[in-house]
């Protein structure tokens, strides 16, 4: 038998010019260039206007472009400079010159306001320097320099300013896990009282896990009313779950504000009734960021949730009850499991958006419950420190993705034990 | 199809129109200011006057002090604002890296008719404002009179206001330590001096209440949230007059500053707003705005014009400036990144 179908494969290869190997091959590749075809478009728009924004803006996070703009000649002479001792004369020479050179301009001023970043009072110190530049006729560059500032005489100034004549830095990375370079180069940790952002992060990871398992258990119910009451009843909860989703976020945060301060209408009723003497202190602190943050965010979990659940059949759980099965283990063993795409798709969902939630927890919150994202601003904003805002960004980011494929992996589990 | 004259006489009287608005339109200028009551005062004392006399509209927009906006713009060549209500520091951080225009003081005024302090390279001052000492004397049984008083949670219980940042709130603690003013910034810039203020914070950390906009303390201290605050003389003033006159201001050591006008570079409207800066600066419009809202007129004259009854509530009358100091701008060009870093690192343990 295997012989005639070898003897017929044999025929039919001979007959065409191709095996049928290479046409299947051939006829599925231009399916899938057919289909990829079908989605260029889509995928070039997202890079245009997603992916390539987002990697520029994280780009500068290691951008280091300010000394080495103001100051090409000086860089690219410390590069080769070994910095044990001090700098040969022509490092002072080129660095004196274009000093005077650019002295007034808007790119010394990002110059020495970048160097202030690190060494506080660096940019009185050039702009102190830059005004007696370019040095006068007879008076070498080293000695002008020096009759300057004396710290142009100090080993370490120089060795800061060659760390930073490079394009590009770790610097910005490295202050966003509380870490600094010390005056010898290496990676150490920051003063105590200047480290907050691994504080940060862990209360950021915290505060989205609370928040997430607060949605859980509060919208699962919810969404097993909406799935397996008649419609009637299921439209009503439907319209209260959506009306607030509609309103405008900072809205709602306003009347969050409006009803838990201390003459708000929650501390009035509770006065009214009796129930406590002085106003309860609701907001500014975490209990107000809680609660906003778990009412903005209960729809997204009650729609997953109510979307997965609405496929999932009665019969199951009434076949278990049938067969002697007691309520809560049929729900526990049979309801649930078909219920775990939902939860975890909400669960995911509601955490990520917790990670980079900024405008609740900056309004209702006090300092101590501000997440990564309100430094994000602060530094955006306030002292325009983009380097810094895009590495914190970055390490959000990095935490989010390591997040996303530890639940991809459980999840994928899930889904094998399941298949099987 | 035929081009007849009636045909297109309502598409010629259409593009006249249009051209026309369009002119007039181009005349309008975008002035940005901190908001709140301030703004209403500029509105009343400079907006419509300039409205009426030029006939060009004045298109008020506000913000939080926050120069990424403005540093955006000029980087991107799309500057939509033409003339900006500033901070001293701020300003002069902006002029050093070239986000503001160097005034040219021949299409304002003589520089010898302003305030020394307010004619600055990339900016010319509005008014002369105060962070004082503010209290709802409904709530305290005895009215405090120092900064020292501020930090005494036994003697005047209940929570403070302080505003969010290290700018007025790091001084204060320097006051209330016993520093005097005039070597407050000089103990600020010492990594010593630094550590003894926010040791001093720490001291009432767990009772204050952290405000950002200029309109919140005087919200603050009526909804009885805090009991003092420190606050901007002017709003605590507009809300007296409002009816909250058990909003009391203690003058005590209160530190006072500059906002300027500042032109971003690249904005298409430089003229127009040259002519909105020179007529804002006027001595009868800076009086009619210290009516409005009790900040100091920065033109002499207009300290002159300024009606009898506010001097006392302004930051320059005599009994106000006893004991106050002056915000060091070169200081916080120099200090206040790194000391604003300190504090949210303070703050958010």
């Amino acid at each position: 038998m295997s012989n005639l179908t070898a003897t017929i494969a044999e025929t039919v290869t001979t007959d065409r010019s191709v095996s049928l190997k290479t046409q299947l091959h051939r006829a599925e590749r231009m399916k899938k260039l057919k289909y990829g075809a079908l989605i260029v478009p889509l995928a070039l728009f997202l890079l245009f206007t997603f992916a390539w924004p987002i990697a520029a803006l994280l780009k500068r996070s290691i951008d280091n472009p300010e000394i080495v703009t103001a100051f090409p000649a000086t860089s690219a002479l410390l590069h080769s400079w070994d910095g044990r001792s001090l700098p040969d004369n022509a490092v002072f020479a080129a660095f004196a010159e274009e000093a005077g050179k650019i002295k007034g301009t808007p790119v010394f001023a990002s110059a020495a306001k970048r160097l202030n970043m690190e060494l506080p009072g660096f940019r009185s110190l050039m702009m102190k320097t830059a005004r007696a530049m370019p040095p006068e006729a007879g008076q070498s560059a080293r000695e002008a320099l020096i009759a300057a500032d004396q710290r142009w005489g100090d080993i370490a100034t120089w060795q800061y300013l060659g760390r930073n004549a490079s394009p590009t830095t770790a610097r910005y990375l490295l202050a966003s896990v509380d870490r600094k370079y010390d005056d010898a180069g290496h990676i150490v940790k920051v003063d105590d009282d200047e480290a907050i952002y691994v504080d940060v992060l862990k209360r950021t990871f915290g505060m989205s896990a609370v928040v997430t398992i607060c949605c859980l258990l509060l919208g699962f119910p919810l969404a097993y009313m909406m799935a397996t009451q008649p419609p009637r009843i299921a439209n009503v909860l439907m319209i209260f779950v959506l009306l607030p989703f509609w309103t405008s976020v900072l809205v709602r945060v306003a009347a969050w504000l409006v009803l838990l301060q201390s003459e708000g209408l929650v501390n009035q009723a509770l006065r009214a009734f009796g129930l406590i003497e002085k106003p309860l202190q609701l907001v500014f602190n975490s209990t107000g960021v809680y609660v906003a943050m778990v009412h903005i965010l209960l729809p997204f979990m009650i729609l997953p949730l109510y979307s997965v659940m609405k496929g999932i059949s009665p019969a199951y759980v009434r076949a278990a009850v049938s067969l002697g099965c007691t309520p809560f283990k049929s729900f526990w063993k049979v309801y649930f499991p078909q219920a775990v795409p939902g939860v975890g798709a909400g669960c995911l969902l509601v955490f990520i958006i917790c990670m980079g939630y900024y405008i609740t927890p900056a309004l209702l919150g006090s300092p101590k419950e501000q997440m990564v994202s309100y430094f994000v601003a602060f530094y955006t904003n306030q002292t325009i420190n983009w380097g810094m805002a895009a590495a914190l960004s970055a390490i959000l980011f990095a935490a989010t993705l390591l997040l996303y494929m530890v639940y991809s992996r459980l999840v994928g589990q899930q889904d094998a034990v399941k298949a099987r | 199809m035929n081009r007849s004259p009636s045909n297109t006489r309502p598409i010629a009287i259409a593009l006249a129109a249009m051209s026309l608005l369009a002119g007039t339109a181009r005349a309008d200028v975008t002035v940005i200011s901190f908001g709140g009551t301030n703004q209403k005062a500029q509105a009343k004392a400079f907006y419509e006057p300039y409205a009426k006399a030029t006939g060009s509209k004045v298109i008020p927009g506000e913000y939080n002090g926050e120069q990424a906006k403005i540093k955006a713009m000029v980087e991107a060549k799309n500057v939509t604002w033409d003339v900006v209500e500033v901070e001293s520091p701020e300003l002069a951080r902006g002029c050093e890296e070239g986000l503001y225009e160097k005034i040219d003081y021949s299409k304002i005024g003589p520089k010898a008719d302003f305030v020394p302090a307010a004619v600055t390279e990339c900016g010319i001052g509005i008014f002369v404002w105060s962070t004082i000492l503010a209290y709802n004397s409904d709530a305290l049984k005895t009215a405090p009179t120092s900064w020292a008083d501020f930090w005494d949670l036994k003697k005047f219980p209940g929570k403070r206001g302080m505003r969010k940042g290290a700018k007025f709130t790091l001084e204060f603690a320097l006051i209330a330590d016993g520093v005097k003013p005039d070597e407050v910034y000089k103990v600020l810039g010492t990594k010593a001096g630094t550590e003894r203020a926010f040791k001093k914070l720490d001291q009432i950390k767990s009772s204050i209440q952290w405000w950002e906009a200029g309109a919140q303390p005087p919200q603050l201290l009526a909804a009885g949230d805090v009991v003092m605050t420190s606050a901007y003389n002017g709003r605590i003033s507009t809300a007296q007059k409002e009816g909250k006159t058990n909003l009391k201001i203690v003058w005590t050591n209160n530190i006072y500053d500059f906002d300027l006008w500042g032109i971003p570079v690249g904005t298409p409207k430089k003229d127009e707003a040259y002519k909105f800066i020179a007529f804002a600066s006027k001595p009868e419009n800076q009086a009619v705005f210290a009516g409005e809202i009790p900040y100091g007129p920065t033109n002499l004259k207009g300290t002159a014009l300024v009606d009898k009854a506010i001097v006392p509530e302004l930051p320059t009358a005599p009994q106000n400036m006893k004991g106050a100091f002056a915000s060091d701008t070169q200081f916080w060009v120099e200090h206040g990144e790194d000391l604003e870093q300190r504090f949210n690192a303070w703050a958010a343990k």
